[in-house]
């Protein structure tokens, strides 16, 4: 198990830093030329961005953290060259009823399958309970994104809701669905 | 063509902001109406707060993703509560979130006929393929008028609430655009 001393941000792989202004919005406006992974990550619609939209999209997002105050948002980093490899968040915090949503990519496609999104959500579902102290959290999947359908299962989340024919894409309507994993599930795991 | 805002007990109009106002801080004291409607915590707000959110609502006109409606009864032209719709055109979805203000007109069948003129709206005027919406687990006299109104009960997010101490549900609830169009028909026959 965890203690006081165990280190939040770092993973086997990977880390946990903010957002680096100078380096990473070039990388993030390459990410957003993939429609796949962009159709993944979002529901609104897909468009490719120029690292000065990033830039925007930084600036208003350290806005938000600062003003709103239920948004916690990460970099994914290689531990190696501190490479940038995709975002974590936890989101529209709920602080009295103790809920929160949580958002994941792992961004360039080499870095897929690689295992690093599995270390990524360990990490922040244990920032989520053990520092935020959440009693639970949900994700936000579409019926057409199996790979993070299979990575909450392997969590212990549970499908709690079937949004039927919630999205329009392809020209044809798709479920929405919502997992949600409780503090207790989550740490009988982490025990076991 | 059907009145898209005139029900069997109620109509839709749009109040002025002061006249909003002046009946939202009168509602605001009702914790029981603030805990039915709302996860997030009570809070009392001035009138003249409260005021100034509606006029800026004005002030940016009327929005193609946000409608507004204010409930006022047929019978006797009470000011009793309002709908409002969060329209999604690229999904083709609404979600709509009502509150009927006015005690004395809960549990009398209002709030159902403010939902089946939303409805109409939704699928009659704006065209839209999918309706939802949530609620708490622990106010099953909206769950059955929702049900009433054909909507589909899609599944809980567990434990999701704490009130008084106590873990509740939130549940999540739609109507798609061909169920809608088959009660519809199912009526008239």
């Amino acid at each position: 198990m965890f203690d006081i001393q165990t280190q939040l941000y770092e993973g086997q792989d990977i880390r946990f830093g903010p957002i680096d202004h100078e380096k990473d919005a070039e990388i993030e406006a390459k990410w957003t030329h993939d429609s796949d992974f962009m159709r993944m990550m979002d529901t609104a619609p897909a468009r490719p961005m120029s690292a000065a939209l990033i830039k925007k999209q930084y600036e208003k997002l350290e806005k938000q953290i600062e003003e709103s105050k239920n948004l916690y948002h990460f970099t994914v980093r290689a531990k190696t060259d501190d490479r940038l490899m995709g975002t974590a968040a936890v989101q529209r915090i709920e602080w009295t009823n103790g809920n929160a949503f949580l958002r994941l990519g792992i961004g360039a496609a080499e870095d897929r399958g690689k295992g690093y999104g599995t270390q990524a959500l360990q990490m922040l579902l244990r920032f989520a309970f053990a520092e935020l102290n959440l009693f639970r959290v949900s994700a936000m999947v579409p019926e057409y994104n199996e790979t993070a359908i299979a990575l909450l299962k392997k969590f212990g989340f549970t499908q709690e809701v079937c949004r039927r024919k919630a999205l329009e894409r392809d020209g044809r309507r798709w479920d929405f669905y919502v997992f949600g994993l409780l503090k207790d599930e989550w740490q009988d795991r982490a025990r076991a | 063509m059907k009145d898209l805002f005139r029900g069997e007990l109620i109509r839709f109009s749009l109040e002025e902001p002061e006249v909003r106002a002046q009946a939202e801080v009168r509602w605001q004291r009702d914790t029981e109406f603030n805990r039915l409607a709302d996860s997030d915590p009570s809070q009392l707000t001035s009138e003249k707060k409260i005021k100034e959110w509606f006029e800026k609502q004005s002030e940016t006109g009327p929005k193609a993703d946000r409608y507004s409606f204010s409930v006022r009864t047929l019978k006797e032209d009470r000011y009793i509560g309002f709908l409002g719709l969060w329209v999604n055109l690229i999904h083709s979805e609404a979600w709509v979130g009502l509150g009927i203000g006015e005690r004395e007109f809960w549990s009398k069948g209002y709030g159902s006929d403010m939902m089946r003129l939303c409805q109409q709206y939704v699928f009659a005027e704006l065209g839209l393929q999918r309706l939802s919406l949530g609620l708490h687990e622990y106010n099953p006299r909206a769950l059955r008028s929702y049900e009433k109104c054909g909507f589909h009960l899609e599944g809980r997010t567990r434990q999701d609430l704490m009130r008084e101490g106590k873990r509740y549900d939130s549940l999540w609830m739609g109507i798609l655009r061909d169920e809608w169009l088959q009660m519809q028909n199912g009526e008239h026959q």
